[in-house]
């Protein structure tokens, strides 16, 4: 008896010994081995089949790789146009092989591509937006529009937005740099931006955060009464490939907070849709006890889909009487909105995300975010709605058309839908932010029994916007899709706690959907993307002629033909004409004196792709990328005395060491 | 000792009936003893644990119940609670927190008297104890009920998320997470000692009980 007693009592202590050791979480099993590839008639040769098993890949693996795989002196089949967030950049990759082609300097001076580190257009470009007399050297790059012609990408422009500034800039697919940046006069932040109608008359930006217009002081106490938002609409001179902003206009709004937009395509060709997540009107203060904007702005069960017409608001603008000019742009105020039949609202579920519209142009989906719905709205019934005077009206008197008359069907797609893109199949594919998962579903036409959802595919992680090829056009080409996700997590080797995002390449092509790719986007934020057939882009090898001016696509005036190369005084002013070529700078000695006003153009006279030489002085914090047959412009002032080197940063020939020359500035007592 | 107090505490036990059956009077006290040990080392463990997974979070999110507090992602578990407008964890169990320390270390001491008091009230002086992991487990379940169901309706994803009610021992479904509790040695350990309680109320009966019959006997006779 004693001994079972005693017995009892060690295994008890032995027991709890052992429980108290186990509460550390198991460490998670890594994944096993994923068994040996046999090989089958016809299948993989063996030295293949050796790489696969060494490797541990698995047949999906394998279809993967060689779906996405572009070998060597092969070119990818798409292009992709993605955002580089707060880098300010446009970042350029090769689809399916997910390679980044180029970074694109936007609104951030770029060393590598000579943007705005003293070369004057770039620098003139940059200064254009500039806001009040501050210098803005930063930008929030959020949503790219390629131009289009009849609803097709046409390859020829792409637009991108600063959501900080309320910027838009012009970039010329042509030689991918960055031509023109507008600033709204009226604006100080947008998001709604850019999108383009079907023939890209209008390059449309939307506010985000209400301000008083122009940004003037106002305290928050009168928002209802003096905060507002704005349409804008960027007239697009395409002969010019500019922005005129003398033809802009841009059309008064409630400061609802507006959001995504996009543009009506075929029967909708004319109007735009967009967004709106604070119809509250919430003013948040958490620091004085009031609900925070988070919280505020989320109260109404529903928001406002604003639902314009830019084409009748172009005629509008145009009429006598019917604009005020604020800040040198003509604004169509909000009576003169509603009583021209220019703007309408419709109810959404509310704080929704992305509106964008079918490629038949008929329908429209709004994205729940905060509810786990698709809404689609039939573009008919809109207009039937507006016909029939279907509507009450919200407190500025714009007519809030009846959501059961607007509103087709609704599909539950899951946790945080926000972004919709189209296929070629008749399907759509919405992101879920929470569910960290693609949606693909079926539209249905006028049937509301024909919108389902069909699949849903984990991607990983957070993901944001999506991006299929040319999938928000009028002819969406299916086959791939691209998941922007927020989040990379664990997904690639640790680069410390700023990680890079996961551009995750999805193969749609099939019925089913799988993850091909994961891209570590390191050099930004990407927001949205667009995705253009790469034969669509013309690009050019070189400059069309030696001596081009890359700002205006035209001959510079200050072109040095070889053998004309000088250095002209006038006074303090010397004007320097230099060439480069492999490998030598001509001239290779300038000698200056302190307080020279120096200005110094440099003709590339090279012919070859791919033959641009750089420049750099050393102490004057200039650099220049000269491509084939560009002339580039820089000016400083000689304020320190000095040696200094110059030379081609461009790694371009054998004797690429040898391409530099000294600049010697003599002291302004030796003069 | 006076026959009054020994009505509280039941009969001592004779000098010699010690020595005749020294094992059946130590069993019961060490058992008890065994049960105030574990109870207080319980003290200083774990006692649950919810894993919370999510695909956004491939690593899990954890959260760690000791009797006196909760370690673990509780901040960025907050964090994502004020999406559906669910209070901070820290406002959960103020009370029992605030007790439990001294709670515990009370109730090992009650056992301990246990040991002292040779009737039927052991019993009663262990019930606490023996209750202990019972107790535990309500009390959360009422407490993850009580967070559960009283989300904010202004929260932000009040359309998507219904109040809901977190299982305390089972798998658990929210939005996008899945909860899954696991107890822990903290637990375990009062669970132990609830057996061993058990065990020693056994041979406390079985020890004490004629004595007490045998008091009750003279005492009877002694009125009689």
């Amino acid at each position: 008896m004693r001994r079972f007693i005693l017995l009892a009592l060690l295994l008890l202590a032995s027991a709890a010994i052992f429980v108290a050791c186990s509460d550390e979480e198991p460490e998670p099993t890594a994944t096993p081995a994923p068994a040996p590839i046999q090989a089958s008639g016809g299948g993989l040769p063996d030295d293949l089949l050796a790489v696969a098993n060494a490797r541990g890949l698995t047949p999906q693996d394998i279809r993967a790789a060689l779906k996405t795989y572009v070998p060597s002196g092969k070119m990818d089949e798409y292009y992709l146009f993605s955002s580089g967030g707060q880098s300010g950049n446009v970042v350029v990759i090769g689809v399916p092989s997910m390679r980044i082609l180029k970074n694109i300097a936007v609104f951030t001076p770029e060393a590598w591509q000579g943007y705005g580190y003293g070369e004057v257009g770039t620098e003139a470009v940059l200064d254009a937006g500039n806001v009040d007399d501050v210098k803005i050297r930063m930008g929030d790059t959020h949503h790219p529009a390629l131009s289009e012609t009849a609803g097709e990408y046409d390859g020829q422009f792409l637009f991108i937005n600063d959501k900080a500034s309320a910027r838009v800039a012009v970039i010329d697919l042509r030689d991918f740099e960055t031509k023109q940046i507008v600033k709204d006069p009226n604006l100080i932040s947008n998001h709604g931006s850019s999108f383009v109608p079907p023939n890209t008359e209008y390059v449309i930006q939307t506010s985000q955060y209400a301000t008083p217009l122009g940004w003037e002081y106002a305290p928050i106490s009168e928002y209802k009464e003096k905060y507002r938002g704005l349409i804008t609409m960027f007239k697009f001179d395409r002969e010019k490939g500019r922005i005129d902003m003398d033809k802009s206009f841009s059309i008064e709004i409630p400061p609802y907070w507006q959001d995504l937009c996009d543009a009506g395509k075929l029967v909708s060709e004319g109007w735009a849709f967009c967004n709106s997540f604070n119809s509250e009107m919430a003013t948040g203060g958490i620091e004085s006890g009031n609900p925070p904007f988070e919280a505020g702005v989320s109260q109404r069960d529903t928001d406002y889909l604003h639902i314009f017409n830019w084409k009748k608001a172009a005629e509008v603008a145009e009429q006598p009487g019917k604009t005020e000019v604020i800040n040198g742009i003509r604004v169509i105020r909000i009576p003169t909105a509603v009583e021209e039949g220019i703007l309408y609202l419709a109810p959404e579920p509310k704080s929704p995300h992305g509106v964008d519209v079918t490629p038949d142009g008929k329908y429209l989906t709004v994205a729940g975010k905060l509810d786990p719905h698709v809404t689609i709205y039939a573009f008919d019934k809109i207009m039937q709605a507006i016909e029939a005077k279907n509507w009450t009206t919200d407190e500025f008197g714009i007519p809030v058309l009846d959501f059961d008359a607007v509103m087709l069907t609704q599909v539950e797609l899951g946790l945080g839908p926000l972004h919709t893109q189209y296929d070629d199949k008749g399907n759509a594919y919405t992101s879920l932010f929470l569910d960290s998962a693609v949606a693909k579903w079926s539209l249905g036409g006028d049937d509301p029994a024909g919108y389902k959802l069909l699949e849903k595919l984990p991607v990983q992680y957070n993901i944001g916007h999506i991006s299929a090829a040319e999938g928000d056009t009028v002819s969406p080409d299916g086959q791939y899709l691209v998941a922007l996700n927020k989040w990379a997590v664990d997904r690639f080797l640790p680069v410390g706690p700023l990680k890079p995002q996961n551009e995750q390449l999805l193969d749609i092509s099939g019925d089913t959907m799988s993850v091909l790719y994961d891209m570590p986007m390191g050099i930004g934020e990407p927001h949205y993307a667009q995705m253009i057939k790469a034969d669509k882009i013309k690009a050019w090898e070189v400059y069309p002629q030696v001596g081009w001016d890359p700002l205006t696509q035209a001959p510079s005036e200050f072109a040095v033909k070889p053998g004309e190369e000088r250095i002209e005084r006038d006074g303090n002013n010397v004007t320097i004409y230099m060439t480069s070529v492999r490998s030598h700078l001509t001239p290779e000695h300038v000698t200056l004196k302190q307080g020279d006003n120096v200005t110094w153009h440099i003709t590339n006279i090279e012919t070859a792709p791919d033959a641009t030489h750089g420049f750099d002085i050393g102490g004057q914090n200039i650099s220049l990328s000269i491509e084939p047959g560009e002339t580039a412009t820089f000016q400083f002032v000689a304020q320190n005395s000095g040696t200094y080197a110059y030379y081609c940063t461009e790694f371009c020939s054998a004797l690429h060491l040898e391409m530099m020359g000294y600049m010697m500035v003599a002291p302004e007592e030796a003069n | 000792m006076s026959s009054e107090l020994e009505k509280i505490v039941g009969p001592r036990i004779p000098a010699d009936e010690l020595k005749a059956h020294r094992m059946r009077y130590i069993i019961p006290t060490l058992l008890f003893v065994a049960a105030a040990v574990l109870l207080i080392i319980s003290i200083q463990r774990p006692w649950w644990r919810l894993k919370l997974n999510a695909p956004q979070y491939p690593a899990g999110l954890y959260v760690t119940a000791y009797v006196n507090r909760m370690t673990g992602d509780v901040a960025e578990i907050d964090g994502l609670n004020h999406y559906i407008g669910m209070r901070p964890l820290a406002e959960a169990a103020v009370l029992e927190q605030s007790i439990s320390v001294f709670g515990i270390v009370a109730l090992a001491m009650l056992i301990l008297a246990a040991a002292f008091v040779h009737n039927k009230w052991a019993a009663l002086l262990t019930l606490p104890a023996l209750l202990l992991p019972i107790f535990f487990l309500a009390d959360l379940q009422f407490w993850l009920a009580n967070f559960g169901l009283n989300l904010d309706p202004n929260a932000a994803l009040s359309s998507s998320v219904d109040p809901f009610i977190p299982p305390v021992l089972w798998r658990g479904e929210i939005a996008q997470f899945s909860t899954v509790p696991r107890l822990l040695s903290g637990f375990w350990l009062s669970l132990w000692a609830s057996g061993l309680i058990l065990v020693g109320l056994y041979f406390h009966r079985r020890a004490y009980k004629p004595l007490v019959e045998a008091s009750q006997h003279k005492s009877g006779s002694s009125e009689a």
